[in-house]
């Protein structure tokens, strides 16, 4: 099964994991101690995929409510958890997955840091509502796209 | 969490680990093996009851170790090699606590578990139990034998290693090329019983394929500079990412030119591809796999079936033909000329190995030597050829989608023949 595991902090923490605001000993340690993380999910076979996210001052959110839509620029102090980064996981079983999870380096200083693991959904998944009349209308589509592509 | 799974979870993550270390304790892999299965047994018991200790690969290791020595101490005064073992621990200090085994332990344990004194199957069970940390159980669902036979398997196995006295270790540079082509082609065996399994349970089927991609990645963390390990790497992976849209909704197969591109893996797609070029990158000398992965590759790049670049595709056959010959790779070369020069010199390459023995029992020649007279205008021929394939083909599935197209054909040439 694959899952994806995000690592997150709080927004009013954001600063203390931005390297830019960091001091250079703290980004170095904290670079080394990722790349051996990441070295060992490799040589585990595991990781397929991963990367950093830049700091949330640097992204933007589109929010859907209520009939409207807006658009909020970072950064998300107030937001609770935000994502810094990813992993693409082939794993077992989701107690593997933690197990692999808990292995993730710490911050030195204590900082709240949460590793989220989701399994992929697979078709089966979907469960009644995604019936064979929308199946049969996702086919179509990607043969539009096909066509389209082909003509194009 | 489901404690039961956090200690299976647990012991395939370190079972690799506490078997090498264990081996170093009493010299010999298959003892080392039954000592880690205790131990997990230990686990079994003890964790659900007791909760998962806080660092479990460390817990499983000092219980291991403890086994290894009761077993030393209690065997010591019956056996000299025993004695010897015990001497050697009393000028030992302390213990090491620590999972984490070296590169070239985990290379030994591979490579004995492949060794050449056993049968393919024995490897690949082998390989399954003491890299992959797979139970019997598992392992006999996976190639569908009865738990037993499988259990009697592996004991005869680690009997054979221990007998035939095959040293703990990674092979030399002289013989190491035969040795990982041995172990690549365990990996690839393992691969291959869960990717073209029709029978048995879809999850372990599913289950066996990944975990050979987890041992070739693993293999190609152990050796980043073998070509053919990320090579190998790369077709599992490229070939599995397609796993999703090979089957229809009633499991009937779907063929490359029909499938959805749109239910392929992109994340496998993606990895595989960046093996392949990592195997490319090494600059020596393509091996077969990794030739078969860049085939694979085209397929995995092109957005449609029509776009699929079938020059570069025949170059690869032509490629592949020189490394392994087979009329196989002949036949699947005839369908890509097929698709870049034409049904006619499609025709030729087919009736170059019409004769061949292995091609005259072969229901998948008749099918693509059908499609090619078709698209010739030769349809009763055709016709002909696609009933005579319908016969040779292996289930009921395959033998009426043979019939339809023979039907097919058969009817376009009565109605071309009136017009």
């Amino acid at each position: 099964m694959k899952v994806l595991v995000m690592i997150k902090g709080s927004g009013a923490d954001e600063e203390r994991f931005t390297p830019a605001k960091m001091a250079p000993e703290a980004v170095e340690a904290m670079f080394a101690a990722m790349a051996s993380y990441n070295e060992k999910l490799a040589n585990a076979g595991i990781l397929l995929d991963g990367a950093g996210l830049l700091p949330s001052s640097a992204g933007a959110k589109v929010v859907f409510e209520g009939g409207t839509t807006s658009v909020v620029d970072g950064p998300f102090t107030e937001a609770k958890e935000i994502i810094g980064g990813y992993w693409i996981w082939q794993v077992n079983s989701l107690e593997e997955a933690v197990e692999w999870a808990k292995q993730c380096p710490t911050d030195p200083n204590g900082v709240r840091q949460v590793l989220e693991i989701r399994p992929y959904a697979e078709e089966e998944d979907f469960g009644e509502g995604y019936t064979p009349e929308i199946k049969e209308r996702e086919a179509r589509l990607a043969e539009q796209i096909r066509a389209q592509r082909e003509k194009a | 969490m489901d404690v039961r799974r956090t200690v299976e979870a647990v012991w395939r993550m370190e079972s690799a680990n506490l078997v090498i270390a264990l081996t170093r304790l009493v010299r010999d892999v298959g003892l080392a093996e039954d000592l880690a299965q205790e131990t997990f047994a230990s686990a079994l018991q003890q964790w659900p009851a007791e909760g998962v200790p806080e660092n479990p690969a460390a817990w499983l290791m000092t219980v291991g170790r403890r086994r290894a020595i009761d077993l030393i101490r209690r065997e010591q005064a019956r056996a000299e090699k025993y004695a010897q073992i015990a001497a050697d621990l009393g000028s030992q200090t302390g213990g090491e606590t620590g999972g984490q085994s070296n590169s070239d332990d985990m290379l030994s344990l591979i490579f004995v578990a492949c060794h050449p004194v056993l049968s393919r199957e024995s490897r690949a069970a082998l390989t399954l139990r003491m890299v992959g940390g797979l139970s019997t159980d598992e392992i006999a669902r996976a190639f569908l034998v009865p738990s037993a036979t499988m259990g009697q398997r592996i004991s005869r196995a680690k009997r054979t290693l221990s007998e035939a006295r095959v040293p703990f270790e990674v092979p030399r540079p002289d013989e190491l090329p035969k040795r990982l082509s041995a172990v690549l082609e365990v990996v690839y065996l393992i691969f291959n019983e869960g990717y073209s399994a029709t029978s048995g349970e879809k999850w372990i089927r599913t289950d066996l394929a990944e975990e050979a991609m987890r041992l070739g990645r693993r293999l190609a963390g152990l050796l980043p500079k073998e070509p053919e390990v990320h090579g190998l790497v790369a077709l599992m992976e490229l070939q599995a990412s397609r796993f999703r849209a090979r089957t229809g909704p009633d499991g009937e197969p779907v063929l490359l030119a029909d499938q959805d591109r749109s239910r392929w893996d992109r994340t496998l797609i993606a990895h595989g591809l960046a093996e392949l070029r990592r195997a490319m990158a090494l600059g020596r000398p393509l091996g077969p796999y990794s030739v078969q992965a860049a085939i694979a590759g085209c397929h995995a790049r092109a957005r449609t079936f029509a776009e699929t670049d079938w020059e570069a595709v025949v170059a690869l056959y032509d490629a592949l033909a020189q490394l392994s010959p087979s009329p196989v790779v002949e036949l699947n070369r005839a369908v890509a000329v097929l698709h870049a020069d034409g049904p006619e010199p499609a025709l030729q390459a087919l009736d170059r190995i019409g004769a061949d023995p292995r091609m005259v029992r072969y229901h998948l020649y008749g099918a693509v030597r059908g499609e090619v007279l078709q698209r010739l205008g030769r349809l009763a021929e055709a016709a002909q050829e696609y009933e005579r394939a319908a016969e040779l083909a292996p289930n009921q599935r395959e033998r009426s989608l043979l019939m339809a197209r023979a039907a097919a054909a058969s009817a376009r040439d009565g109605s071309g023949s009136t017009a």
